[in-house]
């Protein structure tokens, strides 16, 4: 029996491509006809070709706590996430207005503070974040840009109304799963493909070199742009390389690199070579030990001193996390309000602050309901998910809050919007959320489209990847 | 390139090499074995003693059956130089350059990887010993050919060069001495009909039996030596595979082929002019498995040369310090 989507259940949940009424919306429309017009087992065959070649060619992830066969391919689905041009424009206009501010924000908390002076957010909230880095304070970044490359999580409620989850600020990954899926489903839906009109995504890489070349320090013609990555055995080891693959540029440890004369150069067969931007993908705390963790063997020792006189760039600039915190982005509408004098456009989640009394409350005497998050973790830890918890873990989590009401945040459980996956020759309705990578320097540039991750098991609205997440395309479309 | 990136491409192809040689060596105690008379016991123990683990076996197994050397050779993950550790290694350090290696050639050696790690789980090396390690010897030839047909002759190739030819150069002469450690009955002499199989053999598992009997027509000891140490055209013999590794060598210095401009040159030219200038007689007359014992020993002092000169590259700790004591 063909595939078709006859029985397809969007169980009262904003379902991205099928209307309540089981036709397909309107961008998804030259798709779903396709997918019905193919013979019998032909998109199974389609899908498993892609998962061959997608191990074959080592598109992994790490898996940590088992011993060989540590890699598995992120799953992924072979139907795509549609996203309608009008739609894209207003996310679109959303992300630039955040990016906007939020450096704003960050060069200011680095600097005068005027924000906590004027007393537009709390100050206790900066003062207290463990993602404050005083290293950072008094910085010049190159272009006065401190986030160059971000990717905000965006979800849909039931009545498909955009929000943003969180941004991430620090080094958000993901990006290489997009490209490599993109690939895969010009060839399993060539003819769709086409006469959906998609906006490209693959001059990510190039662009993302613009961006850092932009960053070099002053007067270089061709600056040494390297990705610097924590080894190969971290999870997101393919994806460094791979940009770096992409963009035609070195890939290098913290043990290729060394200060010496004044820069940053690199240890190669014929002598060292200076180093003018580093993208680089491990966390502040390790990237230079005689200023930050001092135990960190995977960073450079002496490359803050570089990086302040202006010989080297990085991307992103260290104290970035800040605007990552949980608790700083319960703020973000407020800190648009102050810094451009504009609403927000895409609204936060509401969010409950632990370390507001009356919020707090408020999140104790509903645990059950609501979905508790640690302020600086990411990946889907630390997180307490009420209406699926047990008494125990409320208790626990009680129990922390308590104790340390500043490192949690509480929201709403939302009905994420969801879209159908491919499971066992039939079509069955899952969540999703969005990641759409942002990057600024000469001007704020939003990859259309982004990283549609999935909860693949039912029901489940965790769509980490660490946490059985997958992933799949997201077309947006021209107008 | 990276001092880093150069050390992994010459590892990632010394440890393909690795495996594909040890594949070369079961086989051909496989076939030795079958060729012996009756009343001897199959021989392993040889094989532990030419790859140079006796120790860390003895440590992990009791006797030296077939079994027990087969898979301390071929799966244990105990041991470094097992091919399933070797392709595992040559592997990683693929993932560590994928980003300079072309992707065919990373696929395949992650492939040739999930090959190795599948027949450990479903026992077909022991089902089929010889399709078995005939696939192993294939799947490093598909490397060096997607290698020569994908990627550009560049610093990164010559450092794959170097290490593919000086590992094959070490192993090929451990081949010869599989002969020097099989024991015969004291009945069976040299020159005997079973002896003539056996160097026959040897040739088979450095894939030389055809080219040998081009070059001269009867399987004669000293003439098989001759062969696999000193012949200038076969790309398993020991001078060639030097010979390469020396144009390599210059390749990535830049320096001229008669002069030297670091160790590793040095080490490697000087080895190459004593072959270029002995006879196998000499050779013989001396001993071959001394001869054997000390060509191993400058080998691994050309690789520690190699290691010297471009991949420990160290900061002058002056400047650094100084540098820091600014801040």
């Amino acid at each position: 029996m063909p595939l078709d989507f006859k029985s397809y259940q969007t169980d009262n949940y904003y379902d991205e491509l099928i209307q309540p009424s089981g036709e397909p919306r309107t961008g998804a429309k030259i798709l779903v006809n396709r997918i019905e017009s193919l013979r019998d087992g032909d998109i199974l065959s389609r899908h498993k070709a892609a998962e061959a070649s997608m191990y074959n060619m080592g598109i992994t992830f790490t898996v940590y706590g088992e011993e060989e066969g540590t890699e598995k391919i992120f799953p992924f689905d072979i139907i795509p996430r549609i996203i309608e041009a009008q739609e894209w424009k207003y996310i679109e206009r959303g992300l630039k207005q955040r990016i906007r501010a939020l450096n704003l924000f960050l060069d200011d908390i680095y600097h005068k503070q005027n924000i906590l002076k004027n007393k537009a957010i709390p100050e206790e909230i900066i003062r207290s974040a463990d993602s404050f880095r005083s290293q950072c304070v008094g910085l010049d970044v190159p272009q006065s840009i401190w986030c160059h490359i971000t990717g905000s999580d965006l979800v849909r409620d039931g009545d498909g109304q955009y929000y943003v989850l969180e941004d991430n600020l620090r080094c958000p990954s993901g990006v290489s799963y997009v490209l490599e899926n993109r690939q895969v489903l010009k060839r399993a839906f060539p003819v769709a493909f086409e006469a959906s009109r998609v906006l490209p995504v693959d001059d990510y890489p190039s662009r993302l070199l613009e961006v850092l070349q932009f960053l070099a320090p002053q007067n270089l013609s061709s600056p040494n742009v390297v990705v610097l990555t924590p080894g190969m055995y971290n999870s997101a080891y393919f994806e460094h390389s791979f940009l770096a693959q992409q963009m035609g540029v070195e890939l290098v440890e913290g043990s290729d690199l060394v200060v010496m004369d004044g820069f940053v150069q690199m240890r190669t067969t014929h002598g060292f070579q200076r180093v003018d931007v580093i993208y680089r993908r491990i966390d502040d705390d390790f990237l230079d030990p005689t200023k930050f963790r001092s135990d960190s063997v995977l960073g450079v020792p002496g490359i803050m001193d570089v990086y302040r006189k202006g010989r080297v760039a990085l991307a992103n600039a260290p104290g970035t996390g800040l605007a990552d915190d949980k608790a700083v982005y319960a703020f973000l509408p407020k800190i648009v309000k102050y810094y451009l004098n504009e609403d927000i456009i895409i609204p936060n989640v509401p969010t409950y602050v632990c370390a507001d009394e009356k919020e707090r409350k408020h999140v104790l005497a509903n645990l059950d309901k609501l979905v508790v998050k640690a302020t600086n973790e990411s990946g889907g830890y630390g997180m307490l998910i009420g209406p699926h918890s047990t008494a125990k873990q409320r208790e626990e989590f009680s129990e922390h809050i308590h104790k340390n009401p500043r490192s949690y945040i509480a929201q709403p459980t939302l009905a994420l919007s969801r879209a159908p996956v491919l499971i066992n020759n039939h079509f069955e309705g899952r969540h999703v959320d969005l990641r759409p990578y942002i990057l600024f320097g000469k001007d704020i540039y939003v990859m259309p489209g982004g990283l549609t991750r999935v909860a693949l098991k039912k029901g489940s609205l965790v769509v980490n990847s660490s946490q059985g997440g997958g992933s799949k395309d997201t077309w947006v479309l021209r107008e | 390139m990276l001092s880093r990136v150069a050390n992994s491409i010459y590892w990632m192809s010394r440890y393909l090499e690795r495996a594909e040689n040890v594949a070369r060596f079961i086989e051909v105690n496989l076939h030795l074995n079958l060729d012996l008379p009756e009343e001897i016991n199959e021989q392993w123990a040889p094989l532990i003693n030419i790859t140079g683990d006796r120790e860390l076996f003895a440590q992990l197994y009791d006797e030296p059956t077939r079994e027990n050397v087969m898979n301390f050779l071929t799966f244990d993950r105990e041991n470094q130089n097992s091919i399933l550790s070797c392709v595992r290694n040559a592997r990683e350090n693929a993932r560590s350059v994928r980003e300079i290696i072309s992707s065919e050639m990373w696929e395949q050696a992650n492939r040739f990887y999930l090959m190795v790690r599948d027949a450990d789980k479903n026992n077909s090396a022991v089902d089929n010993p010889n399709e078995f390690y005939t696939a192993i010897k294939m799947a490093s030839h598909l490397f060096d050919g997607i290698t020569n047909a994908t990627m550009s002759y560049g610093e990164a190739w010559h450092f794959l060069q170097v290490g593919e030819l000086l590992e094959r150069a070490d192993k090929s002469s451990r081949i010869l001495d599989v002969k020097y450690f099989i024991l015969l009955p004291d009945e069976e002499k040299t020159g005997t009909a079973i002896d003539n199989i056996q160097w026959a053999a040897l040739l088979k598992s450095a894939s030389a039996l055809e080219m040998y009997r081009k070059h001269s027509k009867l399987v004669h000891p000293s003439k098989v030596a001759d062969f696999l140490l000193l012949n200038r055209n076969f790309p398993r013999s020991v001078l060639s595979c030097l010979d390469r590794a020396v144009h390599s060598l210059h390749a990535i210095s830049g320096s001229p082929l008669n002069a030297f401009s670091n160790k590793a040159e040095q080490r490697l030219g000087r080895l190459l002019g004593d072959l270029n200038y002995t006879q196998i007689d000499e050779i013989i007359a001396e001993g071959l498995h001394e001869f054997l014992d000390s060509l191993q020993t400058r080998l691994n002092q050309i690789d520690d040369a190699v290691y010297e000169t471009f991949f420990t590259l160290r900061p002058l700790t002056n400047n650094n310090m100084q540098f820091q004591s600014q801040a």
